[in-house]
C-alpha cells in the first residue's frame, strides 16, 4: 500500500476517532475499574464481550430457535403458542410420489426451487468462475492501462443487487434497449423475463455480470504470485502456451481455485437479491430459487409457515455448513503454509 | 534479434507502429489483438449497461416512452408561436417539388397535420400529410425525474437516505469499535479460551443470515425493533472476517510499545484506543470500507424487518417500485442512478483499497 493510502486511511481515522473519542472517555472510567477489580487477566473477556453477545443473540440462539421452529407447527411467531410436531415439517417438505416430478409433491414450489437452484448453482458457479478465469488471464498479461480495465470488469461489485437487477429490467423489457438493438438489425421485439427458459438464463447471466469482478480479482492475485522466472525457464525450454497452462499456472493457481470455487458455491446457493427484483421468481416458478422459498414461505405468503421456512433454512444450513467448514479448513491451511 | 525489431520500429513511427508496441518495444503479434479485443467487448459489455440507465434516467417521459430508445436523452424541439398558448412542435417537413422547410404543427387531424411556418405565422395554415412530416429532435437533458423524485409530496426518497445513511454510517462505527475490541484481546493477550473465543467468532461464518431468518426475525421482534432501523444494525455488528482481519494485523505490532505503556501505568483500555486502534488504522480502513458497502447494500433483513414505508431503506423503496403498475419509469431510473452513485464514486477514490483487500482476505 503507498503513502497516498496510508495518507487517507490516516484522515479518515482521525475523524472516526473525533466521533467516537467522547463514548471512548466516558467507557474510559468503567474500563479503568473493571481492569482493578478483574484484574488484567480477565480483561480480555470485557473486550470480548459485546462481540459474544450479538453472536450468542444473532447466530448461537438463532439456530437453537430455528431447530425448535422445525419441530413446531402453528402460524404464531411466538415459541411459547407453538406445538410439538415432531419430524412433520420435515416430512411434509420431503413428501413427494414422484421426486423428478415437482406436481405430485405435497410442496411442490419446495421441489421446483430445489429443483432450479440443483441446476443454477453448478451452471452458474461454472460460467462464472471460466469468466474470471479467462478475465484474469488476460489482465495478468502484459496490457497497458491494467488497472484500469481490472476496475471495469469488478465496478459492478460494488453495485447493490438491486441497482444489478433494475438495470437489466430497464434493458430487458419489451421497449428496452436490447430489443431496440435487435430490432434495428431487423429482429422482432423478444419477451426476455416472461418466457421461463429465457427468464432463468437471464438470471445466470446477471448473476455472473454482477459478480464475476469478485473472483477475478482474486485469481488476478494469485496469478501474480506464481513467481516469474518459472515462466521464463519454461520459455527456455520453449514450452507451448497451453502446455505453460496446464503444467504451470493450472497447478500453481490450483489452491486459490479451490478458494474461490467454494466462495462461490456458498454465494451461490444463497442467491435470492437479484433475481427476487429481476424475475419476481417467475415466470410461474421458473426462477425460484431456495431462499426465495424459505422468504416466501416464512414471510411473504399468508399464514405465514415459519416451521416450513425453518426446516428448509436448516436443510439449506446443513449444505452450508459442509462448504463452509472446507472454506475455512482450506484458507487456514493456506495461511499457515 | 530482439534488437532488430525495436530498432525497425523506431525506424517507422507509424501510428500503427506505435498502437502495436508493447512494453519494451516488441511489436504486438495476434494473441495481443484478441486481449484487446476482449478488454473493449467486456469494457463495454460492463459499461454499457449502467450508462445506459445513468443517459435514461435524464431523458423525459415522452422520450422515454419512444421504441426504439434513443441512445442519448432527447427532446422534440418546439416553438413559441404568436396567437398560440402552447408551444408548437417543429417538423422537417418535404414539400412537393422535394425541398425541405421546418415548419410548426398547430393540430393534426388522422393523417394530415395543419401547419405553419413559424418565421411567418401570418401566411396562415397548409395541410401537410404527416408521412413528409419528420419530428426535429436536440439533445436535452431533462432533469425532471430528479426534481419530481426529490420533491415528492410524502418525503419517501429523504427518509429513505436518511434510513440507509444513519445504518451505515452507526452499524459500520459499531463494526470497528467491536470488532477492534474483540482483535486486541485474542491478539495482545495470552488467556485460557482464547483459542476457543477466536474459533467461537469464526464459527459464525457458517450462520448465514439466509439460514437463520425466522429466528432473528423473532428476536428483532421480541426486543421491540420491528420496524426500527436498530433491529437491522444489531444482527450484522459482529463480523468474523473483520475480527480475524484487524486480529492478523495486530498481531504484527510490536508488544515492546504495550509494555513501554504499561510501565507509564497506562490503563488497558488507554493502551487499546490510544496505541493499538492508531496503529491499525489500514486495516480498519478495509473493514470500514467493506462494511459500508454491506450495509448501504443490505437488503434480506431489511425487507423483511423494516416493512413500514417510512422506515424503507433505499435498497427496499427501489426493489418497491417495480411492485406498482403503471411504474414511473423515469423516477424509477433516477432512484437506481442515486442508489448506485455513492458507491461508484467511492470505488473510483479507492479502488486499489477494496481490490487489494478482497484479494488478500476473501471478504465481502
Amino acid at each position: 500500500m503507498t503513502a497516498i493510502n496510508l495518507q487517507w486511511s490516516d484522515r479518515s481515522i482521525l475523524l472516526l476517532r473525533q466521533a467516537a473519542a467522547l463514548p471512548a472517555r466516558l467507557v474510559e472510567p468503567l474500563m479503568v475499574v473493571l481492569q482493578k477489580v478483574l484484574g488484567v487477566a480477565r480483561l480480555p473477556w470485557v473486550f470480548l464481550l459485546p462481540n459474544l453477545v450479538v453472536i450468542a443473540l444473532f447466530s448461537v440462539l438463532p439456530v437453537l430457535i430455528n431447530i425448535l421452529y422445525s419441530v413446531t407447527g402453528s402460524d404464531n411467531l411466538y415459541p411459547s403458542e407453538r406445538h410439538f410436531v415432531g419430524l412433520a415439517n420435515y416430512a411434509t417438505l420431503l413428501e413427494c410420489q414422484n421426486y423428478l416430478d415437482p406436481s405430485t409433491c405435497s410442496r411442490d414450489l419446495f421441489w421446483r426451487a430445489v429443483g432450479n437452484s440443483l441446476v443454477f448453482v453448478p451452471v452458474q458457479v461454472a460460467v462464472m468462475i471460466g469468466v474470471a478465469l479467462l478475465t484474469a488471464l488476460i489482465l495478468n498479461r502484459r496490457i497497458r492501462a491494467r488497472a484500469f480495465f481490472r476496475g471495469i470488469f469488478f465496478f459492478p461489485v460494488m453495485l447493490s443487487p438491486v441497482v444489478v437487477a433494475m438495470t437489466w429490467v430497464w434493458l430487458l423489457q419489451r421497449d428496452g434497449a436490447l430489443n431496440g438493438m435487435l430490432g434495428s438489425l431487423g429482429f422482432a421485439r423478444v419477451s426476455w423475463l416472461t418466457d421461463p427458459a429465457r427468464a432463468f438464463k437471464w438470471s445466470i447471466f446477471v448473476t455472473v455480470w454482477a459478480h464475476m469482478g469478485f473472483y477475478m480479482v482474486i485469481l488476478l492475485a494469485g496469478l501474480q504470485s506464481i513467481p516469474a522466472d518459472i515462466y521464463e525457464a519454461a520459455k527456455m525450454d520453449r514450452a507451448s502456451p497451453w502446455r505453460v497452462f496446464t503444467r504451470i499456472t493450472l497447478p500453481l493457481l490450483k489452491p486459490v481455485l479451490l478458494v474461490v470455487f467454494i466462495l462461490a458455491v456458498i454465494r451461490s446457493v444463497q442467491t435470492f437479491d437479484e433475481i427476487y427484483v429481476l424475475t419476481g421468481g417467475g415466470p410461474g416458478s421458473a426462477t425460484k430459487m431456495i431462499v426465495h422459498y424459505i422468504y416466501e414461505t416464512g414471510f411473504a405468503v399468508m399464514p405465514r409457515n415459519y416451521g416450513l421456512a425453518a426446516a428448509a433454512s436448516l436443510m439449506l444450513g446443513a449444505v452450508l455448513f459442509v462448504f463452509t467448514a472446507l472454506q475455512m479448513k482450506l484458507s487456514r491451511g493456506g495461511r499457515d503454509a | 534479434m530482439l534488437e532488430g525489431s525495436a530498432v525497425k520500429t523506431m525506424r517507422a513511427p507509424s501510428v500503427w507502429g506505435f498502437l502495436a508496441r508493447r512494453r519494451g518495444g516488441i511489436r504486438a503479434d495476434w494473441t495481443d489483438w484478441v486481449t484487446y479485443a476482449y478488454l473493449s467487448l467486456g469494457t463495454l459489455l460492463m459499461l454499457a449497461p449502467v450508462l445506459w440507465v445513468a443517459f435514461s434516467s435524464f431523458k423525459s417521459e415522452s422520450n422515454l416512452s419512444e421504441f426504439p430508445p434513443t441512445m442519448w436523452p432527447e427532446a422534440i424541439e418546439s416553438v413559441k408561436v404568436e396567437g398560440f398558448d402552447r408551444p408548437l412542435t417543429l417538423f422537417k417537413v418535404t414539400r412537393e417539388d422535394g425541398s425541405v422547410v421546418t415548419m410548426a404543427q398547430v393540430r393534426r387531424v388522422g393523417i394530415r397535420a395543419q401547419m405553419l411556418d413559424p418565421a411567418h405565422p401570418e401566411l396562415g395554415r397548409v395541410v401537410v400529410p404527416i408521412e413528409r412530416a419528420v419530428p426535429i429532435r436536440k439533445f436535452h437533458i431533462a432533469t425532471e425525474n430528479y426534481t419530481r423524485l426529490l420533491n415528492s409530496a410524502d418525503g419517501r426518497i429523504w427518509s429513505s437516505i436518511y434510513n440507509t445513511l444513519f445504518i451505515t454510517i452507526v452499524a459500520t462505527v459499531i463494526t470497528l469499535i467491536m470488532n477492534s475490541m474483540a482483535a486486541f484481546a485474542l491478539s495482545k493477550y495470552k488467556f485460557r479460551g482464547a483459542n476457543t473465543a477466536l474459533l467461537v467468532i469464526l464459527a459464525t461464518l457458517m450462520v448465514p443470515s439466509t439460514v437463520v431468518l425466522v429466528p432473528i426475525y423473532l428476536i428483532v421482534t421480541e426486543l421491540g425493533l420491528n420496524n426500527n432501523l436498530w433491529g437491522v444494525i444489531l444482527p450484522v455488528v459482529s463480523t468474523p472476517t473483520g475480527v480475524f482481519l484487524l486480529r492478523q494485523y495486530m498481531l504484527t505490532l510490536p508488544d515492546e510499545l504495550i509494555e513501554a505503556a504499561r510501565m507509564d501505568h497506562a490503563s488497558e483500555w488507554r493502551i487499546y484506543w490510544r496505541i493499538v486502534l492508531p496503529l491499525t488504522a489500514p486495516a480498519l480502513a478495509v473493514v470500514g470500507i467493506f462494511s459500508i458497502m454491506s450495509r448501504w447494500n443490505d437488503f434480506l433483513l431489511p425487507l423483511i424487518v423494516l416493512t413500514k414505508p417510512e422506515m424503507y431503506t433505499l435498497q427496499i423503496a427501489l426493489a418497491g417500485y417495480t411492485d406498482e403498475n403503471g411504474i414511473a419509469y423515469g423516477m424509477l431510473l433516477a432512484m437506481t442512478t442515486l442508489t448506485a452513485l455513492p458507491l461508484a464514486l467511492g470505488f473510483i477514490f479507492l479502488q486499489r483499497y477494496i481490490t487489494t483487500g478482497i484479494a488478500s482476505t476473501g471478504i465481502k
